[in-house]
């Protein structure tokens, strides 16, 4: 495995999720303070930019359900070395592709027509709010993922395992934890 | 009865004569993986997780359906077997529409458990996201197809142990579906006593208690050793 340099840089980035992934992350807690440390974190979903850094580590979080996504999780996997799925809606799916079962027509009517009090129209794709794409997918079908991290969400202890192994340089010992 | 002596994973182990591979190993302490044989009722061979490889047989055999032979050497847990279930999990987690966060039985799921138990952190093959019901018509009982993997002990233990056949298996390939009578609502059918005997074996949250909701469905097997040593040996103990 690669050694990183002496302050690698650390990403995390979030497509169609709830944010519990990175709710987790930050359940690291004072693990925070020592990562803090030993990473320079380059990107982040509350931080501001406009092209995505360069990074060594980035942890995906979310499906790819929109244009949006799709776009940004390529130009993120190009300037990443080591990409991370990130709980289980990067890694299958999960309630964010719940809607593949149905028409994507079908899905935004029904949330923004028939159950709506009041029809202001329907926000996909014009201009503001990203398209939907016809199916939601997890991350590894559209861009190559160096390692996984189940659960919904990811225990913290899981994270820190893994992100430790990488900062170490060592080959990450692959404890599979469960889905859900 | 006669006992056979075989090699299973360098052990010496002995067994009776017509006891499958299966039974011999989890006896001694060798737990083979499964998803759709049970103690108590027949097996038919359904998921393939329990393949094993056999010295001098080129084909893996399923071990809950082959009797133990004298002199036979067989090995439970290699490269090649593992990369087989592990492809297998993937396959039936891709089949239908597993979304253990919000599933009835997650946290006591059989499924689940070996995705994690095999190494599964991702599933390689395109997922299906097939469109399918939930039959909730039975007044006590649901059923989510959902999260069935076709595993049959439902059928099983309907028809052997408590005696209704009221589930059965129609359709083909990704049409494949366990049904209810000849394929009415479970709550109309005409032969279900509603033991509940179909929720409990059920290795997935396919079959569920109505009521439970999110990882609240764990499920009871005991009654299954209970009926059966009551069967074979005539006393009802535990
Ligand atoms: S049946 Fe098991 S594997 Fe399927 S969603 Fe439920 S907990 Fe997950
Ligand atoms: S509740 Fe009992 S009788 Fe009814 S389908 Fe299930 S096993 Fe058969
Ligand atoms: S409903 Fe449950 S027990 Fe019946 S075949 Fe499906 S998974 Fe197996
Ligand atoms: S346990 Fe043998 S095929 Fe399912």
């Amino acid at each position: 495995m690669d050694r990183l340099g002496s302050k690698p840089r650390l990403a995390t980035i979030w497509l169609g999720g709830c944010s519990g992934c990175h709710m987790s992350f930050l359940d690291l807690d004072e693990r925070l303070i020592d990562l803090a440390g030993r990473v320079e974190l380059v990107a982040s979903p509350i931080s501001d930019y406009k092209d995505f850094p360069h990074a060594d580590i980035t942890l995906v979080e979310g499906a790819v359900a929109n244009e949006e996504h799709l776009t940004h999780v390529r130009e993120v996997r190009k300037k990443t070395r080591i990409l991370i799925s990130f709980g289980d809606c990067a890694i299958t799916g999960n309630v964010t592709a719940l809607r593949n079962a149905f028409r994507v027509d079908d899905v935004l009517n029904r949330a923004y027509r028939e159950t709506a009090a009041v029809v202001v129209g329907i926000p996909s794709g014009n201009h503001v709010v990203p398209k939907l794409l016809p199916r939601v997918r997890p991350v590894h079908e559209v861009v190559h993922v160096d390692y996984y991290l189940p659960g919904c969400p990811p225990p913290a202890d899981a994270i820190w395992q893994l992100v430790l192994e990488l900062l170490d340089g060592q080959q990450p010992a692959g404890d599979v934890r469960r889905f859900g | 009865m006669s006992v056979k002596t075989l090699q299973i994973d360098g052990k010496m182990i002995t067994g009776s004569d017509g006891d499958s591979i299966f039974t011999v190993a989890w006896e001694h302490g060798i737990h083979i993986p499964r998803l759709c044989h049970i103690g108590g009722i027949s097996d038919v061979g359904a998921c393939r997780l329990c393949l094993v490889e056999v010295e001098g047989q080129r084909r893996l055999q399923a071990s809950c359906l082959t009797p133990v032979q004298e002199g036979m050497v067989v090995h439970t847990d290699t490269e090649r077997l593992r990369a087989q279930r592990k492809l297998i999990v993937e396959l039936l987690m891709a089949e239908r529409n597993h979304v253990c966060a919000v599933c009835v039985a997650n946290g006591a799921c059989e499924l689940q458990d070996l995705a994690m138990r095999l190494g599964v952190d991702h599933v390689r093959v395109r997922y299906r996201f097939p469109s399918l019901p939930v039959d909730l018509t039975h007044e006590r009982f649901g059923m989510d197809h959902n999260r069935c993997i076709l595993c049959t002990r439902c059928v099983r233990v309907c028809d052997e142990v408590e005696g209704a056949h009221t589930w059965d298996v129609a359709g083909r390939g990704a049409g494949c579906r366990v049904i209810t009578d000849m394929g009415q609502p479970w709550g109309q059918s005409d032969t279900c006593t509603s033991c509940g005997k179909c929720v409990q074996v059920c290795p997935t949250g396919a079959l569920f208690s109505k009521g439970k909701t999110v990882a609240e469905m764990e499920k009871d097997r005991g009654f299954l050793k209970y009926i059966v040593t009551a069967r074979e040996k005539g006393q009802w103990i535990g």
